[in-house]
């Protein structure tokens, strides 16, 4: 059986859930309270580490493939260069803040204000995530790769010693 | 004060036991006890956003060391250090750390803004400005994604960049293809 014990599986089945919903909280209040898109799109990286170190890779590939995370990546660093280029044909200025000078003021300490703002903390967020992700994705892969290299040659090694017996 | 000394006496003890013993996975909890104390050391310096991304980060790599270090079978370092190597380390430390003391003396006296010394900083402006030109209530969110946004784009690209080299450099079905071609 892949994986860790039922007891841990049953916990981190349980804990997931809390870890993506408070990554996604500090992700979405970063203009109001202490957090912002990198702290939090490495909170939603660790529950897919979590979920890795309790169920094994093969499950998590099934869940978020590796082609989803690279596209995910993709989409949260346009979105960025998006944000700031939008800035630059409304508001006159690269990176301006054009939302909220021109077109969403907004009442301050509230959810939607800030104008581009939370919008850019959502796009670094779903960037530094999914780009998270596939490190830790790619390293758990290439020590499995290296491990299975090790016994293959140590098992042709072995085989070679018998011939020759 | 005191508890910036007692954080600081803990990491710097820490700093020398992770360098000094011999096994491989006491190394690696000291390093990250080194983070933790640089994450308690921005909480009590009323930083909390880089205390949440410090202890974040500081977790994740922990977990990832750890695993690397356990799957490992030689977690013992044998043999000592050259004594050359060690003396010129030595040497370049000192003189770091002789203008790092220039460098603290110039700073204004702790917890004291940097405005109080040089007025019209930049600082200043954000603090006075930040809420109504941008109207976030966080001032570092403000300062990060508003005055300071083209920081963030820099440093998105070079997180971007390092992804791309790590996921191309360790991926998988070309070091297949390599085996299964021999």
């Amino acid at each position: 059986m892949e994986g860790m014990t039922v007891i841990v599986k049953t916990i981190a089945s349980w804990v997931k859930i809390l870890i993506f919903v408070f990554g996604i909280y500090i992700i979405l209040f970063g203009h109001l309270t202490p957090g912002g898109g990198f702290a939090g799109g490495v909170i939603l990286a660790s529950s897919y580490v979590l979920l890795m170190l309790a169920f094994g890779r093969k499950f998590v590939e099934q869940n978020l493939p590796l082609s989803l995370a690279s596209k995910l990546d993709c989409i949260g660093a346009f979105l960025f260069a998006l944000i700031a280029v939008l800035g630059l044909v409304y508001g006159g200025v690269f990176f301006v803040n054009f939302l909220y000078q021109k077109y969403l003021p907004g009442q301050p300490l509230e959810l939607i204000s800030a104008g581009t703002i939370p919008l850019s903390n959502i796009a670094i967020g779903l960037k530094v995530g999914a780009s998270l992700f596939l490190v830790i994705f790619a390293l758990s892969v290439c020590c499995k790769d290296l491990r299975y290299k090790d016994a293959k040659a140590e098992s042709a090694s072995n085989s070679s010693a018998n011939k020759k017996e | 004060m005191t508890e910036f000394y007692i954080l600081m006496v803990f990491m710097i003890i820490a700093a020398i036991i992770a360098v000094e013993t011999k096994n491989l996975l006491s190394s690696v909890i000291c390093v990250g006890a080194i983070g933790f104390g640089g994450s308690l050391m921005f909480l009590f310096l009323r930083a909390p956003d880089i205390a949440i991304t410090q202890i974040v980060v500081e977790v994740l790599g922990l977990i990832l060391l750890i695993r690397a270090t356990i799957s490992r079978d030689l977690t013992f370092i044998t043999g000592d250090r050259e004594f050359f190597g060690t003396v010129i380390s030595v040497v370049v430390v000192f003189v770091i750390f002789l203008a790092g003391v220039r460098v603290f003396e110039t700073l204004p006296e702790f917890g004291t803004p940097i405005f109080a010394q040089t007025p019209g900083a930049a600082s200043q402006t954000y603090i006075e400005k930040g809420l109504e030109e941008t109207g976030a209530a966080n001032l570092v969110a403000s300062v990060i994604l508003d005055f300071r946004a083209y920081d963030t784009l820099g440093e998105a690209t070079v997180l971007f960049t390092s992804i791309i080299g790590a996921t191309v450099i360790l991926r998988y079905k070309s070091r297949k293809r390599l085996e299964e071609s021999d």
